[in-house]
């Protein structure tokens, strides 16, 4: 069990996909001007995750891995290369299904976090956190932990970082620092903020 | 060559290099571009693989550009762009194991780059392979430029190295260089590029943000101004 509080802490905090791996930069830049946009993408990013990177995890070690296989008698077979385009392709599928549910069964939640939907197919934080959960070999209940963790914490500094811009409408910022420039400085400065929780060990 | 090198061919190439550059400009794959900046020379292998990638999905979807159904072609810009980055996955970990170790998920990772898809999307639709192959290279080349810029500022101040060889001499090994961690560190790639946007941007002021709210002077008069 400490064990996954350890790794869940680590997903969100010190490992955070935004601040430390660059991950989602270009959505988390061009959506984190207004809090609410910003907190309903998060929310969007944190389901998605939650969902595909334990898929993800099952679909590598059912048929990807090395002898992954062998379970239908096939012997020697590692597939392991195509888990780029299995990833993607897992992300895509399982982003339009769960835009078809919500569309049927959630209106609502739909009509608040539809037009993001697409946006996160190809947001790298979602083929990062699966492409991770693999080159570290996680189990089915740590990809679990890890999926809910990596997405939380992504969607934690987006809303943060939203939070910031809109208080910066109010500073006195040079001409040419406008928009992105002071957007990537804020940034830096709060992965700093982040980087300070690297020493916590549970 | 000259023949291939025409005014339109050399604006394609030149143009994302500063004038429009993927990065500082359109705000377009800096995601994986920053994680593999703490050496040069996991920055200049990632810039290459993105840069023959870029180039090689844009000429090859330009190829079946006409036969491919509107409604699916984002799915099959995709899978050509998923190909190509294992081929170069596989390449790297053949030829350059120890540095695809390094790179780790983030060659992987080009697959989702904005710039890679959004030339597909933007570019190679619309015109003939040749072109498309070269409107690739030059928006390759303009991650480059902004990818090993960061990497020299954070390796020669990180660690005092360049590509690995000594150009500060350490304090620690009796010079007089104190290498900046901080530079090792994430957040240095975000205060770098936004310092170089800074820079371009106050050496091309058209490339300025419309400023969204506008501090307006308050006249202090004698009777205050909240009336």
């Amino acid at each position: 069990m400490e064990a996954y509080i350890s790794l869940f802490v680590k997903a969100v905090f010190i490992e955070n996909l935004a601040l430390s791996f660059f991950l989602g930069m270009c959505t988390f830049i061009a959506v984190s001007k207004k809090v609410s946009t910003a907190m309903g993408l998060g929310i969007a990013v944190m389901i998605v995750q939650a969902i595909t990177v334990p898929a993800n995890n099952l679909v590598y070690h059912t048929l990807l891995k090395e002898d992954a296989l062998s379970w239908l008698g096939i012997k020697g077979v590692d597939l392991s290369f195509l888990a780029l385009l299995a990833c993607i392709g897992m992300i895509a599928a399982l982003v339009q299904i769960l835009e078809m549910i919500l569309d049927k069964f959630f209106p609502a939640l739909y009509q608040a976090l539809g037009i993001f939907l697409p946006l996160i197919t190809v947001n790298c934080a979602i083929l990062g956190g699966s492409l991770f959960m693999i080159e570290r070999d996680y189990n089915f209940g740590e990809s679990v932990t890890y999926g809910v963790g990596s997405g939380l914490g992504w969607a934690l500094a987006i809303t943060v970082m939203a939070g910031v811009r809109e208080k910066l409408k109010y500073s006195d910022i040079p001409a040419a620092l406008q928009g992105l420039g002071i957007t990537f400085i804020t940034a830096g400065l709060m992965s700093l903020g982040f980087m300070a929780f690297s020493g916590i060990q549970l | 060559m000259s023949e291939i090198l025409n005014d339109e061919t050399k604006k394609v190439l030149v143009e994302p290099l500063v004038e429009n550059n993927p990065i500082t400009l359109q705000v377009l794959g800096i995601c994986s571009a920053l994680a593999v900046t703490s050496q040069m020379s996991t920055s200049l292998i990632m810039a290459l693989a993105l840069t023959m990638v870029t180039a090689c999905s844009s000429a090859a979807i330009s190829a079946i550009r006409n036969h491919i159904p509107s409604s699916i072609r984002i799915i099959v810009q995709m899978i050509i762009i998923a190909s190509l980055v294992i081929v170069v996955d596989q390449l790297l970990k053949a030829f350059a194991y120890e540095i695809s170790k390094q790179l780790s998920v983030f060659v992987g990772l080009i697959i989702t780059n904005c710039i890679v898809m959004g030339r597909a999307e933007g570019y190679a639709m619309k015109n003939p392979p040749l072109e498309s192959f070269i409107d690739g290279i030059g928006n390759g080349l303009g991650y480059s430029l902004i990818l090993v810029i960061v990497a020299f500022f954070r390796e020669i101040f990180g660690s005092g190295k360049l590509l690995g060889m000594e150009v500060f001499h350490l304090s620690k090994d009796g010079g007089w260089y104190d290498p900046n961690g901080l530079m090792l560190l994430p957040p240095s790639a975000f205060f770098i590029i936004g310092l170089i946007i800074w820079a371009v941007r106050e050496w091309k002021p058209k490339q300025r943000e419309a400023i969204e709210f506008k501090i307006m002077s308050i006249s202090h008069g004698e009777h205050g101004g909240h009336h």
